[in-house]
């Protein structure tokens, strides 16, 4: 398992940063808490297709943000936390790519394999258990991202639609 | 040796050395049945068709029943009508190896080829109560189904032949990987596959020996080889085994398994005489075992 | 002008309804086992889920397709038997089969429901499609990847049953339903596990110079530049060396798919009755795509109109597309 990552290849990211501003980690984890929390009991039939993979580990590592993500999808102990990337904890797959990448393939809006096609995304580890959270998440209707927004009212919606602007723009490092 | 066949040359080789060959295999290869006839490539058959009628008379002569193999990929007018030939054919039994060859054969009795699909008894059933006779399965079959099949094809009366020497048949394609190496097209071949008699090896990039292409076959790296498992195939009621023909002493080949066959030696002296002849490429036995066909497994392994 | 129906991968229920949003005539899928050719972790249909997928679709006019296309082994015959068993209960509209025993399985406990040939039969001849017709009634067979268009209109005379061909997607280089590379390296074998490189056995193994090695279990498949598009290790999609090939090079065909949009209304012309989107192991956002863009381009050469071809190119493998055997012989 390949667990060494770049430092930052995308240092010039003025547009994101105004919509995720560095945030104490503290503070972050609650609200990771919440969303995994809801998804799960909105979409039961997702940890079914997990099967053997539910409890993973799998690392999220967004490039170019202060942080990277912990996901475990077992529903009895569901787990999903940011961490420092110094601290990066174990895991059995890794995936990499830019934060609009990642949002867009949870949301199925992108499509992994032409992401991956693309050089877009970096897997790592178990790459089973990626092609399946991928599967599984991709049964997922609606917009997984919409929902997260939705729980953060107005300015989780903004929020989320100056992401997809951004996503939208030609050239934009994100 | 009767249960024990010499499979079709599947290679290009030059008609003497095809005519030099089947020579030596009919005065002293103690092989029961030999399949002959070109199963990979229509446009190879012009160069020997012609020598057939002499191979089959000085087989048969050394006393080996000749049984006539035909086309995999039967696509052209070229192919069908090659196909539609072998299948009207009166005097040999016939091998087919494409679906294509059970219309022609008409329900006619026939054997039924590696390359063809028959994964379970259901389908052996099936083919058999429409003439077929004798069933040579896929090489990619484990020991556990072949066994089940083998009870079956013993209540119907049909034979069941499993390969236990030679490289293993991976995948054909439509497409000739032997002319594109060259950069040339299948049409525009001029049949370059013969610069490599045993096959032309491919390695990874990182230099591991892998695969070996035949012009639309895919073939293992490694020789098939099975001889550790003789005695349990005769148990489970395998009625014959098949060499396929590689650039090595075939005959010597064909004197172990024969001599395993019968009994005369046990499995490690088989084994142990296979090995003092140093094959080209490493032997491998994965499949029947139920795992990467690429896989050697000692005596041990069920 | 003869309508084709459009028929369209479902891995999920939620690509199964994406299908039937974007205009499918018909989609087809599978259950969550080797009854399969695409069991892949995490995709397919439990038998509830086919069921209430089933209703959806014919809710809305679409028809199901249940492939059941892989060869079952001796002693595991009974799964392939539910399968269909569960199929002809939830009403789908058509068998996709492959195998004789299951065939004939088909045809003697449910003649009345429509028996197409998978691909993984490779019926490639008039005389190999004619056996199948007769033997078992098949309305339908899908055609491999390796006629061109004229073979197709001059097949479609000789032969007492529909066509469907591949128009979009992965393109596949082996006769279907005749390769063991997969199992030769992982121990699963394409045409008893409905598998093929299975991703447990993928591996991605960067270099510090940036460069991608990929590898299938023990084997190295390719090797990516830092800038260059990466492919997934598929053993007939890799870069080999040959004696006479001293620099790597693609021993069978490089990453690409298969695109015939521009090919649809010669097809039309040839005769084929039906068009298949490849990609049951492909997300939402592509069946999206794909069934649109061709929905589109499908009704405007109906209507007498230039199609419009939205850019599919972005789906691709390698984002690289051809139009393979069907436009020149000189592809084999």
């Amino acid at each position: 398992m390949q667990m060494s990552h770049p430092s930052d290849p995308n240092p010039a990211r003025p547009g994101l940063s105004r919509f995720l501003p560095p945030m104490p980690l503290f503070l972050l984890q609650p609200i990771l808490k919440r969303v995994v929390a809801r998804v799960a009991r909105e979409n039961p039939s997702l940890f079914n297709r997990l099967g053997p993979h539910k409890t993973a580990r799998f690392v999220i590592d967004p490039l170019g943000l202060p942080f990277g993500l912990l996901l475990i999808p077992n529903p009895e102990a569901l787990t999903f936390r940011a961490f420092n990337r110094r601290d990066e904890p174990a895991s059995d797959a890794r995936i990499g790519g830019k934060f609009l990448d990642l949002l867009g393939l949870m949301d199925g809006g992108a499509d992994g394999d032409a992401l991956f096609f693309s050089r877009d995304l970096d897997v790592s580890g178990n790459t089973e258990a990626v092609v399946c959270l991928r599967n599984a998440l991709d049964d997922v209707e609606g917009s997984i991202a919409e929902s997260v927004a939705g729980m953060f009212g107005p300015p989780g919606r903004a929020a989320l639609a100056g992401l997809r602007r951004l996503a939208a723009k030609k050239g934009d490092p994100a | 040796m009767q249960s024990l066949t010499l499979g079709p040359v599947i290679y290009h080789w030059k008609p003497e050395e095809r005519r030099d060959f089947y020579a030596r295999i009919a005065d002293e290869a103690p092989v029961g049945t030999v399949y002959l006839g070109e199963v990979i490539c229509s446009k190879r058959t012009p160069y020997f068709e012609g020598d057939y009628p002499d191979i089959i008379e000085r087989l048969e002569r050394g006393g080996k029943k000749v049984v006539l193999s035909s086309l995999s990929e039967v696509v052209l007018k070229r192919e069908r009508e090659m196909l539609a030939a072998i299948c009207e054919t009166e005097g040999h039994e016939i091998e087919i190896n494409n679906t294509a060859g059970l219309l022609d054969v008409a329900e006619r009795p026939h054997r039924v080829g590696p390359l063809m699909n028959i994964y379970n008894d259901e389908t052996m059933r099936y083919l058999a109560s429409k003439g077929a006779t004798h069933f040579s399965l896929p090489v990619e079959l484990p020991a556990g189904v072949v066994g089940e099949m083998a009870k079956v094809a013993k209540g119907l009366g049909v034979g069941v032949e499993v390969q236990v020497f030679g490289r293993a048949s991976l995948a054909v394609s439509a497409r000739c990987y032997h002319a594109r190496a060259h950069c040339r097209t299948k049409d525009n071949c001029q049949f370059v596959c013969e610069e490599d008699p045993d096959g032309m090896p491919l390695k990874t990039v990182t230099g591991q020996a892998f695969l070996t292409i035949n012009g639309i076959q895919t073939l293992s790296h490694s020789y098939v080889n099975l001889v550790g498992e003789i005695a349990a195939m005769q148990a489970m009621g395998v009625s014959h085994f098949r060499l396929l023909p590689q650039r090595v002493d075939m005959v010597a080949v064909a004197g172990v398994f024969a001599d395993r066959v019968t009994g005369r030696i046990d499995a490690a002296e088989a084994s142990a005489r296979l090995d003092a002849l140093s094959m080209p490429a490493p032997f491998s036995n994965g499949f029947w075992h139920g795992l990467q066909g690429r896989r050697q497994f000692g005596p041990k392994v069920a | 002008m003869k309508r084709p129906e459009l028929v369209c991968p479902a891995g999920t229920p939620a690509a199964l309804r994406t299908a039937v949003e974007a205009g499918a005539d018909a989609v087809y899928c599978g259950f969550q086992n080797a009854t399969n050719a695409r069991n892949f972790p995490g995709l397919n249909f439990t038998p509830e889920e086919m069921q209430a997928s089933v209703a959806h679709a014919h809710d809305h006019g679409t028809k199901v397709l249940l492939a059941v296309n892989t060869f079952p082994t001796a002693g595991r015959f009974n799964l392939w038997r539910e399968a269909v068993d569960m199929g002809a209960r939830f009403g789908v509209d058509a068998f996709i089969v492959a195998d004789i025993g299951v065939a004939d399985y088909v045809k003697r406990t449910y003649p009345d429901i429509r028996l197409h040939l998978s691909v993984q039969a490779a019926a490639s001849s008039p005389e190999a499609i004619r056996y199948y017709a007769r033997e078992f009634g098949v309305k339908r067979v899908v055609l491999p990847r390796i006629l061109t268009v004229p073979e197709i209109k001059q097949l479609a005379r000789e032969i007492p049953c529909e066509i469907e061909t591949f128009i979009f997607g992965n393109h596949g280089l082996m006769v279907e339903g005749r390769c063991s590379l997969t199992n030769y390296v992982t121990g699963l074998s394409t045409n008893m596990d409905g598998v093929c490189s299975p991703a447990a056995d993928v591996h991605y193994d960067k270099q510090a110079d940036g460069s991608v090695t990929t590898r299938l279990a023990d084997f190295t498949i390719d090797s990516f530049a830092p800038d260059e598009q990466a492919g997934y290790p598929t053993i007939c999609k890799g870069r080999y060396n040959a004696p006479n090939r001293p620099d790597a090079y693609y021993a069978f065909e490089e990453p690409i798919s298969l695109n015939l949009s521009g090919l649809l209304p010669a097809l039309i012309e040839a005769g084929v009755d039906a068009f298949k989107i490849e990609g049951r192991q492909r997300s939402r956002a592509y069946v999206k795509s794909a069934v649109s863009a061709f929905r589109k381009a499908v009704d405007s050469i109906l209507a007498g109109q230039e199609p419009e071809l939205a850019d599919l190119i972005a789906l691709t493998e390698g984002q690289k597309q051809t139009e393979g055997a069907f436009k020149t012989k000189k592809w084999r």
